[in-house]
């Protein structure tokens, strides 16, 4: 028996949430953008860790001959493919061709660093083995060969290996007598130099008070002719000692060769480093490749800043950095404070704070102007006619200073701080105000043992992001306070001990020198992604400090211990 | 603004059965039991109204609290007992557009008067909130908040007063080890016990709270309930609170609000079993609210 087949029920139609519904083009846009985001700043760390990483790693020494019988030698820096484009016309005709570029240093010698050869005019091309790279105090590298050693006259060593080996012997003993007499010009005679200046100094300011013709002032200047005296007779001391440490010093002198035949003589002290480039084992390079990063992070610049170190940049950028961050945190907190906590909200407080958040849109360079105007010549200047007198002509803060560069960042970081603590100070529940409140405390109470100790996690991050921006900053930096080249640090043993007059380096403002301003742009084009690279640890390093203060707040307030 | 919204009668919601509660009952006067005017009174309201706004939120409200007694306030969402208990401590002057009329007296001083000091008024009334809200200190500074602020530095008198306001608020056994770390770590209970502590550490006449266990489980909710039948030892305690079994078993007077006004104020035995006005039998019966 066979039931009649029931009626199919017609299939329903199954329904599926439409892709728009679910959203999901979107999150693919969204995903997307974050990957573009994300490559970009992966590409440019990467960029600039790779070149930056690179630069102090000692490359081989290549004797090139050219088919036009010319001989070479110099590092190879990089090789590179390109059109010969002698016109328009043979543009589309010609064949790339490969080329390199030679690093052949002796600058004193002709002039350039660098030289082009391509491939196709090579004959030959070895690495000899005594060719030696030798990095001097003036006139950049040096690459050819070392003939002979002298002392005092008279040759200790003749010939390539044993000058060579009589180098490396005695080469750090020249070289600490080199340091002896920096730090004794640096150091002793400063100080009397200093002691001089102070002299004269309050001399000048004992004639602007009591006049030239008044007994004080003959006094003190008697007085003071007689200190002068005293300090001429050790400043002609030391300079003798200086004189005598010079002597022995000079008396070490290298005889050297380059590949085109010339000699030269080169006093021992005058070389920072040398190594011959084709012998090196991994050790020996990673030796050098160390050697080079400390004497960069330690010492100061030489050469116009292509070479030598950046210390005083780094500490100069630190330094401007944390008083900035000091400057700016009371400003930016307060006003936050006053604009969220106090102030009736209406339309004035909403234009004050669109005020705020538009000033972030001025361009740094701006503040850089009115820094300028306002805080060095204004403010400055009348704190020099007012305190500092005897310094006219010359001024001493009425000029470009570490505290005018740091206060006009803070000026151009006010707006980061000031939006973050409103941001901070309105996520602080209601709820935790009335308790102050109904505990009887007053307003300013709550505020302060309240509401700051909840927004103080939100107020650092204001700090962070202003430090990150500050740090960075270069426009303004260059009008109020920033130098190429800063004679003394801002920190010294002298009172005050720290020197918020003085002129700074700025890590920012070295890459800008280095690749815009030098002399020799392909020399000190390495230089550039290695201090962008220091700019960017350091930064990361002041960021990491605060985040982890405020890590550790954030934990007291939740659940650690105080 | 949660506290407007809750306490604004236009716009409180009505789930109740319209035919129990007649608008013109509502203009009766309020029906209080004759025993609750004994004792000496701790508070007093008297003929107080309330507007946020343009809104009425408390209509001629009079109310004798007496002292060291548990007096709940009872009623639906936005009858306005929250507002009431806010105003009793004047924490409704930091809401903008309130406006008053009537006074309330704290033992016979006046609380709304245009030059009372706020803050040293405050100082005389603790007060407990709906969701716990210990400060982002430790817990010994979460109790010591109130002697702080009168800039006490002395630090025995500190440690004692801590001491015996965790002891008074039933969590110094949890606490005792762990008084410097945050108030933070605490569970949802605990914490709502240290405001308690917090809210008597310095000797108040009046405890107020508002709805203090409606975030807690059952668990802390009955040692908070254990913990007022204690306070009103030393304490008169104002308790606002829409849970009617709460209010049966701590309370020693209820009253019962409905629309900004109160409808009927006595001993809590009275209300839940003899209402003497039908709009409390309706609501003790669960009819609205």
């Amino acid at each position: 028996m066979s039931q009649p087949p029931q009626a199919a029920r017609p299939p329903k139609e199954r329904r599926r949430t439409s892709l728009a519904a679910r959203g999901e083009p979107l999150l693919w846009l969204l995903g997307a953008g974050q990957v573009v985001a994300s490559l970009m700043i992966l590409g440019l760390l990467f960029f600039v860790l790779v070149k930056g990483f690179s630069t102090f790693w000692p490359k081989p020494v290549e004797l090139v001959e050219t088919a036009s019988g010319e001989r070479l030698l110099g590092e190879v820096t990089r090789t590179e493919t390109f059109r010969p484009m002698q016109s328009e016309a043979d543009a589309a005709a010609a064949e790339p061709v490969n080329r390199r570029l030679l690093r052949t240093g002796n600058y004193d010698l002709y002039g350039d660093d660098f030289r082009w050869v391509l491939d196709a005019e090579i004959v030959s091309s070895t690495r000899p083995a005594d060719a030696v790279a030798i990095e001097r105090l003036e006139w950049g590298p040096f690459v050819g060969f070392i003939e002979e050693y002298r002392s005092a006259g008279a040759t200790v060593a003749a010939g390539r290996a044993a000058a060579w080996s009589a180098f490396e012997e005695r080469h750090a003993g020249v070289r600490d007598l080199w340091r002896e007499i920096g730090d004794l010009e640096r150091g002793e005679l400063g100080d009397v130099f200093h002691e001089i200046d102070g002299l004269r100094l309050s001399l000048r300011r004992l004639e602007l008070e009591q006049g030239k013709n008044s007994p004080e002032y003959a006094a003190a200047a008697a007085a003071a002719d007689r200190e002068r005296a005293a300090l001429m007779l050790r400043s002609n001391e030391i300079g003798s000692r200086v004189a005598a440490l010079r002597a022995r010093m000079e008396e070490d002198v290298l005889v050297l060769s380059e590949i085109g035949g010339v000699r030269k003589e080169l006093p021992v002290y005058a070389v920072v480093r040398a190594y011959q480039a084709n012998q090196l084992s991994l050790g020996d390079r990673l030796g050098i490749y160390f050697a080079r990063w400390w004497e960069f992070m330690s010492d100061e610049p030489r050469e116009s800043n292509t070479e030598g170190g950046v210390f005083p940049a780094i500490f100069g950028t630190v330094l401007m950095t944390l008083i900035m961050a000091l400057a700016v945190t009371p400003f930016g907190v307060i006003a936050a404070l006053y604009l969220r906590e106090y102030a009736k909200q209406g339309f004035i407080v909403s234009a004050v704070r669109v005020a705020v958040n538009n000033l972030a849109g001025v361009p740094s360079i701006v503040f850089g102007v009115f820094g300028l105007g306002f805080f060095c010549y204004l403010v400055g200047g009348t704190i020099d006619s007012i305190f500092y007198p005897e310094y006219a002509p010359s001024p001493k803060f009425g000029t470009q200073g570490l505290m005018w560069a740091s206060l006009t960042l803070a000026l151009l970081t006010l707006p980061v701080v000031i939006v973050a603590t409103e941001e901070a100070l309105s996520a602080v529940p209601r709820s935790l105000r009335e308790a102050g409140y109904a505990c009887g405390a007053s307003k300013w109470q709550v505020i302060r043992m309240v509401v700051l100790p909840k927004a103080m996690p939100g107020i650092m991050t204001g700090i962070i992001l202003a430090m990150a921006r500050g740090a960075g900053e270069v426009a303004p930096l260059m009008l109020t306070g920033v130098v190429k080249l800063a004679p003394e640090l801002p920190v010294s043993g002298d009172f005050p001990f720290i020197h918020l007059e003085r002129s700074i380096m700025h890590l920012g403002f070295h890459i800008y020198d280095l690749g815009f301003q030098s002399r020799n742009a392909e020399a000190a084009k390495p230089m550039v992604f290695t201090t962008t690279l220091l700019l960017i640890s350091v930064i990361v390093l002041m960021n990491v400090f605060v985040i982890s203060l405020r890590t550790r707040l954030k934990r007291k307030l939740s659940s650690g211990y105080f | 603004m949660p506290t407007a919204a809750r306490s604004a009668p236009a716009r409180a919601p009505l789930n109740s059965d319209p035919v129990t509660v007649l608008p013109e009952s509502l203009d009766q006067p309020s029906t209080v039991h004759e025993a609750v005017m004994s004792g000496p009174a701790a508070v007093e309201v008297d003929r107080f109204n309330l507007w946020y706004g343009a809104n009425q939120a408390i209509h001629n409200v009079s109310l004798r609290i007496p002292e060291r007694k548990v007096i709940a306030l009872l009623g639906p969402s936005g009858c306005g007992k929250s507002t009431l208990l806010r105003s009793l401590n004047r924490l409704n002057d930091l809401i903008p557009g309130v406006r008053t009329t009537g006074d309330i007296r704290l033992h016979g001083d006046s609380v709304l008067g245009p030059d009372v000091d706020v803050i040293e008024l405050r100082k005389r009334m603790g007060m407990v909130f709906q969701k716990s809200n210990p400060f982002p200190m430790t817990i010994f500074e979460n109790v010591v908040f109130p002697l702080r602020i009168d800039g006490i530095r002395n630090q025995a008198m500190l440690d004692e007063v801590c001491e015996r306001s965790l002891k008074a608020s039933a969590i110094w056994e949890e606490a005792k080890d762990r008084l410097h770390t945050s108030a933070l770590s605490l569970s949802g209970g605990q914490q709502q016990r240290l405001c308690i502590a917090r809210a008597i550490a310095a000797n108040p006449e009046v405890v107020l709270m508002d709805e203090p266990c409606s975030a807690l489980d059952p668990i802390a909710t009955s040692k908070i309930e254990d913990l007022m039948l204690d306070l009103k030892q030393d304490y008169t305690v104002v308790i606002v609170t829409h849970n009617m079994q709460q209010a049966a078993r701590v309370s020693d007077y209820t009253a019962l609000f409905y629309f900004g006004r109160l409808i009927e104020y006595g001993p809590t035995a009275e209300i839940f079993q003899r209402p003497r006005r039908p709009e409390t039998a309706d609501y003790i019966q669960g009819r609205f609210g």
